[in-house]
């Protein structure tokens, strides 16, 4: 391992290093630095010693990935961007039954691609200790799609959770997950929500542990053939292996009372993030009141939770998403408290969107009657007066996808469905292009197409990026072709994963490590996958793409066109390093006879009008040249 | 001691992220407890999401309570007005605003309307204490060709005009922090620029 101790000055405590990968690395005991909730899982899992890690991108996790991918070859251990979650978790599950700890990560609905194979995984168990980490997104703030509450999945599942609030928890907390997960021979997940994956905070460092990276499968002539009827036996082995992590919950310092002694006829009990609102909120209150903050919330301590609500009058629940906690406590209070009143997520707390202080204070407020020295409510409906212009999220200038939008609808009449999936070109929901009519799940662009053209005669296009194409496109593309379906599909290929932070996919030919691997071409697996119409068209040839797309339309076999393009952040990073010039256009304002076509149809940010005068801003423009072929009057001109 | 409570806010590539950044790494050279919240993936992608910085002795929530930000930096006039609500009268908000306008696309394809900055600096007035606008972006290009160090040149007129509660020393040790080795000394004499023009 090689680690950068020069630019430590010992006596200030200070560092001086700027790449993060670097800082992630420093092996100096006690020292704080700042990290992100996901690099500190990261550091957790090298003070764990962990030897295998994988992922597929997806926020709010994508930043476990991409620090893995910065520092694995420095610590010697190994890492992969999987093609998809279900393949990431079984790549990680087959280390850790070979007896090298493994971690896995992926967002919410990661985990539901990834399920198959998490509930046997739980069955069988591991040799080495394995930790599942898992991201929701309350308020869906980056990944759009549900509000799913994967705590669901350690119940259905029989696999413990822990729930970090912070940076030092997520570190500490992947600690005792890897522990837990060796004791018990279980997987052990770490449930993460964007506030968490997404915050920065102070870690104090522990000490990085080299862990084996090299293991052996050993044979069991039954332990891991999950197969009747020992898996009757193996489902009895994990009851009993929950009831023993049950009472060590009861025990364990991660779930710890605060203002233990308080006497009050209201307590809290919080987990996750929400338990940083439920503290600020009581400092703003000023107010006192008992709180029983869960870090191991499955399975939960159930003898401690009993005697803490016994003498209660009410208590509130505060939990991200779904009245999970809630529902227990309920039942724990028919024992012990059966008059007691629970508040949380069944109604008293918001029963959609991620929790903020501001709700949890109100609800306190109106239990106990301690307002705040100003009104929260009204001052919130004084803001909801002002009338603000709306910043849609947008593609990028000189996305390639925006020039495949623009020429499929030209193509198109207003009569086409577009049948939208996950990635950039999710962004082609907002005008001027809306070609996401409807939005599922990865993948299943190509599996509702071809129900709506069995059923229908109706136009309709899918597009699907490479990345999602390679993740769950090509069963989806084999079922089309296996049963005469006539669907036309657009792959967009920009030659990256970009929506989650440019991490590479089997176009690339460049591994997360930054190994050499073999590319693999997008044409020539749909050509495999049985279809004949496959034309590759670069997506900046506006008219190329207008004419194809109108011909395939006509096809009566399924049709694939590949939009081939680098992704232009990338295209221009790497033209600044060559030191090569990114092209400058304005518009001729002798030309232009303002029709408007590249900004109301285009959606180009770079271009704007100002009482009747279209201009581009240069410091917006990446130089892509699309408005100057779509442009009927020939009037933008390059100007460097 | 009481919290400090700032928001910055601004449009994607402004530097938001890293700004609130260095401010998070000066008060943790100051010995304070830090938080700052901050969104990626599809947020990232619209770029209007405030960035929320805490620091004190102990910070719990990586969120400012609706009201309470002590400071408001808006690196975008519009984004400053949305993000204002995290300001008050009775907190004393003090909002520091770069002049500089990115038109959204919204004005185009849905016919929406770009506020003037005075309807903006009037609606930021019941939300604050003071509001201060600089043309920061122009100040920059002036000096450096560029406008990419704007979020730097705010951060020196801040740190001048005492409106984040560190030590000057410490938020150069900041920017060390997190500042690319290779813009750095760009980025020093950019806060320079900032500092004279708050002193």
């Amino acid at each position: 391992m090689q680690f950068n101790r020069k630019t430590i000055d010992k006596g200030k405590g200070e560092v001086i290093i700027i790449d993060m990968s670097e800082k992630i690395l420093l092996n100096e005991n006690g020292m704080k630095i700042i990290l992100l909730g996901n690099e500190a899982i990261v550091r957790g899992a090298l003070e764990s010693g962990v030897g295998f890690a994988s992922t597929f991108p997806g926020t709010p996790t994508s930043e476990i990935g991409d620090t893995f991918a910065k520092v694995a070859n420095k610590v010697g251990i190994y890492f992969e961007y999987s093609t998809n979650e279900k393949v990431a978790l079984e790549g990680a599950a087959g280390a850790a039954l070979s007896g090298v700890r493994s971690t896995v990560s992926f967002k919410q609905y990661g985990l539901n691609v990834s399920s198959e194979s998490a509930f046997p995984l739980a069955y069988v168990g591991v040799r080495a200790g394995m930790v599942i980490v898992v991201a929701d997104d309350p308020s869906c703030w980056s990944s759009a799609q549900s509000e799913q509450d994967s705590r669901y999945y350690a119940r259905l599942g029989h696999i413990p959770m822990l729930e970090p609030a912070n940076s030092q928890e997520c570190k500490d907390f992947t600690k005792i997950a890897f522990d837990l997960s060796e004791k018990f021979n279980l997987p052990v997940f770490l449930r993460l929500t964007t506030r968490v994956s997404h915050t920065r905070g102070v870690v104090t460092l522990g000490r990085i542990v080299k862990g084996r990276t090299k293991g052996k499968f050993l044979k069991d002539s039954i332990k891991f053939r999950n197969f009747p009827p020992y898996i009757i036996e193996t489902h009895k082995e994990l009851h009993r292996k929950l009831e023993a992590i049950r009472r060590i919950s009861e025990e364990i310092e991660i779930n710890f009372f605060v203002n233990e002694d308080v006497k009050n006829d209201l307590g809290i009990i919080a987990s996750g993030v929400s338990f940083n609102y439920v503290m600020d909120a009581l400092d703003h209150l000023k107010m006192n009141l008992p709180v029983f903050k869960l870090g191991l919330t499955y399975p939960i301590p159930e003898e401690k939770i009993r005697n803490f609500i016994k003498n209660l009058k009410s208590i509130l629940v505060v939990e991200e998403i779904e009245p999970i906690l809630e529902k227990s406590i309920n039942s724990l209070a028919k024992d012990v408290n059966p008059e007691l009143r629970v508040f949380g997520r069944s109604g008293y707390l918001p029963t959609a969107g991620e929790l903020t202080e501001e709700a949890i204070l109100l609800t306190i407020s109106k239990i106990t009657g301690k307002k705040l020295d100003y009104d929260l409510i009204a001052h919130k409906e004084d803001y909801n007066k002002l009338k603000i212009a709306r910043r849609f999220p947008l593609m990028c200038p000189g996305c390639p996808h925006r020039a495949t939008f623009f020429a499929t609808k030209s193509a198109t009449g207003e009569d086409t469905t577009f049948i939208g999936d996950i990635g950039c070109y999710i962004l082609g929901i907002f005008p001027p292009f809306e070609t996401q009519d409807i939005i599922f799940s990865m993948g299943a662009s190509e599996g509702l197409i071809h129900g709506i053209k069995k059923v229908s005669d109706q136009k309709v296009i899918a597009f699907i990026g490479d990345g999602t194409f390679f993740h769950a496109g090509i069963p989806a593309l084999i079922n089309t072709v296996f049963n005469k379906s006539n669907p036309l599909i657009i792959i967009l290929d920009n030659r990256t994963t970009a929506m989650t932070g440019h991490q590479p996919n089997p176009t690339v030919g460049v591994t997360g490590m930054g190994d050499q691997t073999k590319a693999i071409a997008i044409e020539d697996i749909v050509k495999a996958c049985g279809v004949e119409n496959v034309k590759v068209v670069d997506s900046f040839n506006v008219k190329e793409m207008e004419k194809t797309v109108g011909e395939f339309l006509q096809n009566d076999k399924v049709s694939v066109i590949v939009a081939k393009r680098e992704c232009q952040l990338l295209a221009v990073r790497r033209k600044r390093r060559e030191g090569k010039a990114i092209p400058k256009f304005n518009i001729d304002k002798s030309r232009c006879n303002g029709c408007g076509i590249c900004l109301y149809q285009l959606g180009c940010p770079a271009i704007s009008v100002e009482n009747g005068v279209f201009d581009i801003n240069e410091d917006l423009c990446t130089g892509c040249a699309v408005c100057v072929r779509i442009c009927p009057k020939r009037a933008i001109k390059v100007v460097r | 001691m009481t919290e400090s409570d700032i928001i910055v806010t601004g449009i994607g590539g402004q530097g938001v992220l890293t700004l609130a950044n260095v401010i998070a790494w000066s008060a943790l050279r100051e010995g304070l407890d830090v938080k700052t919240s901050e969104l990626h993936g599809l947020a990232q992608r619209s770029g209007t999401i405030p960035c929320h910085v805490r620091f004190g002795e102990k910070i719990y929530s990586p969120l400012v309570l609706e009201g309470k930000a002590n400071l408001i930096i808006g690196l975008e006039p519009l984004e400053a007005l949305r993000a204002c609500y995290y300001g008050s009268k009775k907190n004393k908000t003090v909002f520091l605003i770069n002049s500089y306008e990115v038109i959204p696309l919204s004005i185009f394809v849905a016919k929406e309307k770009y506020p003037s900055l005075n309807y903006i600096i009037n609606a930021l007035k019941s939300f604050s204490a003071n509001v201060i606008t600089l043309d920061a972006s122009e100040k920059v290009k002036n000096t450096t060709g560029g406008i990419i160090s704007t979020n730097i040149y705010i951060l020196g007129y801040a740190s001048a005009k005492k409106l984040i509660p560190l030590k000057k020393q410490s938020i150069l040790k900041g920017m060390k922090e997190v500042i690319p080795k290779r813009y750095l000394e760009l980025n020093k004499k950019v806060f320079d620029l900032g500092f004279k023009a708050g002193q």
